[in-house]
C-alpha cells in the first residue's frame, strides 16, 4: 500500500505526516497527532462527530482521506478557541446546557462555527438544517440551537 | 462485529491528465476506480462491499473544479464541484433552481462539502437525489476514455442499481446542462424518513414549460427516484400531458400512469405498494405545484 507525505495546517500548525492510502483525515487527527477531540462516531458520514473544518468548510473527516489534505488548512475542535477565551458558541452552547455526555459537541461546535460564519443571523429553521448531520442522543437538541442563537446575538452585538 | 472497521488497503493515485486516467484506469479493469467525493465509495470501502487496488482521484484534473455558466450554452459542472458550491452559485439559483434543490435535499452539510454531483450520477443509485433534475434538464455527461472525449447523454446512461454504460478507462470528467427551456418552473419533492437528510423513498422531480409544439400546449419533464432499477423518466405521463388539455383530472391521470411505469421493491424504507401509491400522490402534487407556477 502507498505511503505518502504530506503537509497540512492544523490550528495553525505546520504538520509533516507520513500517511498510508487508506487513513482517513479522522484518524490521522486521533491516531498520528492525538488531537482526540474529533470522535470517531460511525466512520460512514451518518453522525457528524468527526466534523472539523478543512479549507474553512465542514467536512466528516471520516470521509475525507489524509492524503487528499497536502496543503490544507484543518481547524478541529481544540483549535476553536483563542488564547484567553473560548469561541462564541462553545461559550453559549455551555452556558445553555447543550452538553451532556459530550460526544457530539466537538462536532456540533464546528458545525455551528461554520454556520455562524457563513449566515451570522440564522433562524431556528437555518440552525436545525445545519446541525441536520449533527446526531445528539442526549439533549434533543433545544438547548444547543439556544446556544447558537445565543453565539449568534453575541457576535452581533459585538461587530 | 468492528464497530470502527478501518478501510481495507489500496493505492492511492493522482494522474495529471486525463489521458493519464483513462490509461490507468483502463490497465487496471476491476481494480481501480475512479475516486470524487468518496461519500459513496468509502462507505462501501468501510463495509467491505468494494476493495478496489486502486483509487484514481480525478480532482486534479484540468476543469475538475470548473463551474461555468454560459448565457448561450448553459451550466457545466466538473467533476469534483461540490454539491454545495451548486446551492451556493447565482447562476445556478437564477436559471436552475431545480438543480439547487435537489443537492439542497442530499445529507448534511458537511457532506456536501465533498459530496458531487457528476459522483451521485455515476454512483448510478436509484435513489440518487440530483438524477432527476439532470434528466429532466436533458443532460449531457463529458466523459473521457481510452479513444478520447465523447458525449454521452444522461437519458441513456443508467442500465441498474449501480450499473451504467461506462467502459473500464472511462473518467466522467464535467456534466453539461443546456439552457432550461424559456419560463420553466420545476419542483423536486422528496418522501423520505424524516424531513431532512435521509434517503428518498421516493423522489418525484417535475419540470414543465410552455410549447407551442405540443397540442396541450405544454410540455413536462418527469424523473422518479428510488421506483425502478434505474432513475426512471415515466414517458407515458409526459406523453399524456403533452397531448391533453392540462386540468386537474388530466395532472391526476399523468400522475397514475407515473405510478403505473413504477416497478419498485420492498425495502427497509419502504414497501413496494407504498412506494407506487406515493409515486401518484407526489407526481399529483409535483405537477399541481409546476402548473401553478406556470400559470400566475
Amino acid at each position: 500500500m502507498s505511503l505518502h507525505e504530506i503537509h497540512v495546517t492544523i490550528n495553525e500548525e505546520q504538520e509533516q505526516v507520513a500517511v498510508p492510502a487508506n487513513m482517513t483525515l479522522m484518524r490521522m487527527l486521533r491516531e498520528k497527532l492525538a488531537l482526540t477531540g474529533t470522535k470517531n462516531g460511525c466512520s460512514a458520514g451518518e453522525c457528524g462527530a468527526c466534523t472539523v473544518l478543512l479549507n474553512g468548510e465542514p467536512v466528516n473527516s471520516c470521509m475525507v482521506l489524509a492524503v487528499e489534505c497536502d496543503g490544507a488548512r484543518i481547524v478541529t475542535v481544540e483549535g476553536l478557541a483563542g488564547e484567553e477565551r473560548l469561541a462564541p458558541v462553545q461559550e453559549t452552547i455551555l452556558r445553555q446546557g447543550g452538553v451532556q455526555c459530550g460526544f457530539c459537541t466537538p462536532g456540533i461546535l464546528i458545525s455551528s462555527h461554520a454556520l455562524l460564519q457563513r449566515n451570522p443571523n440564522p433562524d431556528e429553521e437555518e440552525i436545525r438544517e445545519a446541525l441536520v448531520g449533527n446526531l445528539c442522543r442526549c439533549t434533543g437538541y433545544v438547548r444547543i440551537i439556544e446556544g447558537v442563537q445565543e453565539a449568534a446575538r453575541m457576535q452581533s452585538a459585538a461587530d | 462485529m468492528d464497530t470502527h472497521p478501518t478501510l481495507p488497503e489500496f493505492d492511492y493515485l493522482r494522474p495529471r491528465t486525463p489521458a493519464e486516467a483513462s490509461e490507468f484506469l483502463s490497465g487496471h479493469p476491476g481494480e481501480a476506480r475512479p475516486f470524487m467525493g468518496g461519500t459513496d465509495v468509502l462507505v462501501r470501502m468501510r463495509d467491505g462491499v468494494l476493495t478496489p487496488r486502486f483509487l484514481v482521484d480525478v480532482k486534479g484534473l484540468d476543469g475538475a473544479n470548473d463551474l461555468r455558466f454560459d448565457p448561450k450554452a448553459g451550466l457545466t459542472l466538473g467533476a469534483a464541484v461540490s454539491m454545495n458550491r451548486v446551492i451556493a452559485s447565482a447562476d445556478v439559483r437564477t436559471h436552475y433552481p431545480l438543480l439547487a434543490e435537489a443537492c439542497r435535499s442530499v445529507a448534511s452539510y458537511p457532506l456536501r462539502t465533498r459530496a458531487t454531483v457528476v459522483g451521485n450520477i455515476c454512483n448510478a443509485s436509484p435513489a440518487g437525489d440530483t438524477i432527476g433534475a439532470c434528466l429532466v434538464f436533458h443532460a449531457v455527461l463529458h466523459v473521457h476514455g481510452v479513444h478520447g472525449p465523447r458525449p454521452e447523454p444522461l437519458s441513456s446512461f443508467f442500465l441498474g442499481p449501480g450499473k451504467t454504460t461506462l467502459e473500464p478507462g472511462d473518467v466522467v470528467m464535467a456534466i453539461h446542462l443546456p439552457l432550461p427551456p424559456d419560463r420553466s418552473a420545476g419542483v423536486y419533492l422528496k418522501l423520505g424518513r424524516n424531513r431532512l437528510s435521509d434517503l428518498s423513498i421516493v423522489g418525484v422531480t417535475a419540470l414543465g414549460h410552455p410549447d407551442s409544439s405540443c397540442s396541450s400546449g405544454y410540455r413536462f419533464r418527469l424523473a422518479l427516484a428510488s421506483v425502478a432499477p434505474v432513475p426512471l423518466v415515466p414517458l407515458e405521463a409526459e406523453r399524456y400531458l403533452a397531448n391533453h388539455a392540462i386540468t386537474p383530472e388530466s395532472l391526476g391521470s399523468a400522475a397514475q400512469l407515473a405510478a403505473d411505469a413504477c416497478s419498485p421493491i420492498d425495502d427497509v424504507r419502504g414497501s413496494a405498494r407504498y412506494r407506487r401509491l406515493m409515486v401518484r400522490n407526489l407526481t399529483a402534487t409535483a405537477l399541481a405545484q409546476v402548473w401553478n407556477r406556470l400559470t400566475v
